[in-house]
């Protein structure tokens, strides 16, 4: 008959490295984040719009892959469940990354220029959507919604730990039906706000699911780079193997090619009606060094991950679906700095130690916040009812 | 009668897990004609089996990229070569444009092809006899069950060894299946009437279902809403204007765009005076001067200008262009009688473009001067 797991669960305190390299990464990104805010707030404040985009990514991702997991009844994801739970965490952190960006804005945004507006007739019909007041209270309602759901689908996770009551499931299963519509609205929104309307004139209807499909990516990749770390070092439970690791690297692999799909769909219409009101958005990202940037987006985002991702070892085998995972959520900031950039710095790249101190920032942060709640809580949902099967889960 | 063959021995297990062993275990006994069957594919079984890697996705990567490459030769073949369209401005090799087809013609030929090679080559079809047909095995295996079968014809065969291994195993249910030579190797009719008659029907009902949709239920309302649409057609009557008229005419004085209204209309002497050859004399002009002149003007011309027509006596032939007359007229001159015809001859402003026009003139003074040779040009 099957084989017997050991499902016990010991919990075992993570090395104290984590907390050391995460403290010196995130001291080094502040400081280099005060330093740029010093030096040139403007350029600072797109970054911290990329920042912004970036964490919620990795955030409303991850809390969307925990309520697939509860509405599918999945059980391959159960015994990791907690790592993407940890990594939601990121929800409550954003409103304090955007405080920067509300007091530069109006250097990022023209749109909040009342000179600018008055002058210009397709921002006065936008008016209504686009300006300052109803910007803000979107921001913070949709903030204040996933972190609704972020509480209590979590609140839910954790107390079954302690009590087992096999109900909190079910709970969670309605919370996340709730959170679904909620999750869609709030996503395409977000991409509206922070990424479209750096460019007021520029539309494009799919940009919202571009987005999308890029956040699940970056809530996965972060999550499996976690998940293969901590099971290979044996902290989670006993059993995991490559039947799971499998289905994380086939679930990054089809989101690369959604990607793809969305990115090209996007582009091509665009280029075929061959509308000057969209193309620009494109030319501009076809000026000087940006050329090979965009073309490079191609490659980083699809064409890597697609061939090292394609084949059946790649996903079984945890140190190259370590590796891919990584490049993934390389991949996910490069594209974050593709949609927004250009409209900063219009001739070309621009890389410096302002922009990598926003980057050593994300990951410091990151790295602290994991470790403080993996500190306080178990790292496996102990007692949720569907633990053993998907310990047991085979292909 | 053929009598009963013996074609191997089966056993049925209850669990993926089991059947995995099961597969494992016989694999490292040395059977080497054995297979399983379960109700859904299993993963790791070909592990277990120690089966080499499946040759079928050679045949998907060589059909794909051979049908991606045929889509872009096609796609080149169509739209730059063959009937080369100028369509919104792009160039005629657009290749994000053909991006979907590529996508969808190397998806669809390399999941066919896949298909049907493991249908017609792995399988052997149209064999359609196989002794596992209509078995108790075989309908456990369909529904719940995960069975083993070990074949008569491996080299390690043997009743006893076999029956002791499955029962080692776990296995329950071992039987043995046996075989009828001649019913194996009976190849069913595929033309039966029975087959036949539900061939046509299916035809007959499917195309009546795309007549009846395309024919009559698209004009019905309300699936006529594309066709009828409240605007007006060309030529059609309207009951807004008071005139009835659905087209209307352009305001008094309109000149359409990129057309220049002729001054020197019915004043030949003006024109000769006033009007002068723009183009300077190149080998460009020439050449379109003289790719005109042949296409409107050596119809009755003729292609030296000596009035040799082609008309066969349907028109008068015009007089030459070589006379003193026409060799002392002025650029202008000729171009007035391009324009505005002269006796019999038409005006040619809808079929030539002024550009065009004193092009032809260019043209008409070579073909002179080749007739009526300067002294200096002899030299």
């Amino acid at each position: 008959m099957s084989s017997i797991h050991n499902a016990e669960y010991q919990k075992r305190e993570l090395p104290k490295k984590i907390q050391t390299i995460g403290l010196i990464l995130f001291g080094v990104g502040l400081l280099a984040v005060i330093l740029g805010y010093v030096q040139d707030s403007t350029r600072a404040a797109f970054n911290n719009i990329i920042l912004y985009v970036f964490l919620a990514s990795i955030g409303l991702g991850s809390l969307f892959l925990v309520a697939v997991e509860y509405l599918s009844g999945a059980v391959w994801s159960t015994p990791f469940r907690r790592i993407p739970e940890f990594l939601s965490a990121l929800l409550i952190v954003l409103p304090f990354v955007l405080i920067p960006v509300f007091s530069n804005m109006s250097h990022i945004f023209h749109w909040m220029h009342p000179e600018v507006v008055s002058a210009d007739k397709i921002l006065q019909s936008k008016a209504p959507y686009l300006n300052s007041t109803f910007f803000i209270i979107r921001t913070a309602a949709f903030i204040f919604l996933w972190l609704v759901f972020y509480f209590f689908i979590i609140k839910n996770s954790k107390k079954q730990d302690a009590s087992g009551d096999q109900s909190l499931t079910k709970k969670n299963i309605k919370i996340s039906a709730v959170f679904m519509p909620v999750f869609a609205i709030t996503i395409s929104f977000t991409a509206i706000d922070w990424l479209m309307s750096l460019e007021p004139h520029w539309f494009s209807t799919i940009l919202g699911v571009y987005y999308f499909s890029g956040s699940v990516l970056a809530g996965l990749a972060a999550a499996t780079i976690i998940i293969v770390m901590l099971n290979e070092n044996g902290y989670l439970v006993n059993g995991l193997n490559s039947n799971h690791y499998y289905s994380l690297g086939a679930l990054l692999f089809a989101f690369t090619n959604f990607w793809a799909y969305i990115a090209f769909s996007q582009f091509m219409l665009i280029w075929y009606a061959n509308l000057p009101e969209e193309t620009f958005w494109f030319l501009q990202r076809w000026e000087g060094t940006w050329i090979i940037f965009t073309i490079g987006l191609i490659f980083v985002r699809f064409v890597i991950p697609y061939f090292g991702l394609l084949s059946q070892p790649s996903k079984m085998n945890p140190k190259r679906l370590l590796v891919m995972s990584c490049w993934i959520l390389f991949a996910h900031w490069y594209d974050m700095y593709w949609l927004a950039m250009p409209n900063y710095s219009k001739d070309g790249v621009l890389f410096g130690w302002i922009e990598l101190g926003f980057v050593l920032f994300a990951i410091g942060l990151v790295m602290l916040l994991f470790n403080q709640l993996a500190k306080k809580n178990n790292l496996v949902a102990i007692k949720d009812p569907k633990l053993q099967r998907g310990i047991d889960f085979r292909l | 009668m053929s009598e009963k063959i013996l074609y191997g021995y089966t056993g049925l297990f209850d669990s993926p897990d089991s059947i995995t062993h099961a597969a494992e275990k016989a694999a490292s006994k040395g059977y080497k004609k054995f297979d399983v069957h379960t109700p859904y594919p299993l993963h790791g079984m070909n592990k277990a089996m120690k089966l080499p890697t499946s040759k079928l996705g050679y045949v998907s990567l060589v059909v794909g990229l051979s049908s991606a490459l045929a889509a872009v030769l096609a796609m080149f073949w169509i739209s730059a070569k063959d009937y080369p369209i100028v369509i919104g401005g792009k160039p005629l090799f657009s290749f994000p444009a053909y991006v979907p087809v590529i996508f969808e013609v190397t998806v669809l030929s390399a999941s066919i092809a896949t298909v049907l090679t493991m249908l017609l080559i792995f399988f052997k079809l149209p064999n359609n006899g196989h002794p596992l047909h209509g078995t108790e095995y075989m309908k456990n295996v369909a529904v719940d069950k995960y069975g083993i079968l070990i074949q008569a014809e491996d080299e390690k065969f043997n009743e006893a060894d076999v029956k002791k291994f499955l029962e080692e195993c776990g296995a329950v249910n071992i039987s043995p299946v046996y075989f009828d030579e001649e019913e194996i190797n009976h190849k069913h009719k595929i033309l039966e009437p029975k087959f036949i008659g539900f061939l046509l029907l299916t035809a007959l009902f499917t195309s009546g279902i795309s007549y009846l949709t395309l024919n009559k239920l698209l004009y019905l309302p309300p699936f006529d809403w594309m066709m009828e649409q409240e605007k007006l057609n060309p030529q059609s009557t309207s009951t807004i204007f008071a005139d009835g008229f659905g087209m209307r005419k352009p305001v008094e004085g309109t000149v359409a765009r990129g057309y220049l209204p002729y001054a020197f209309k019915g004043q030949p002497e003006a024109a000769g005076e006033n009007l002068v050859n723009p183009l300077p004399v190149s080998k460009s002009v020439l050449e379109l001067g003289q790719k005109k002149f042949d296409v409107y003007c050596s119809p009755c011309h003729g292609y030296h200008g000596e009035g040799e027509s082609r008309l066969r006596g349907q028109f008068p032939n015009p007089p030459s262009l070589h006379s003193e007359k026409v060799r002392t007229w002025s650029d202008g001159r000729i171009f007035h009688v391009i324009t505005d015809g002269q006796n019999i001859m038409p005006s040619y402003s809808t079929q030539l473009t002024a550009e065009e026009k004193w092009a032809a003139v260019h043209y008409i003074r070579v073909l002179q001067r080749a007739l009526n040779a300067k002294e200096s040009d002899l030299q």
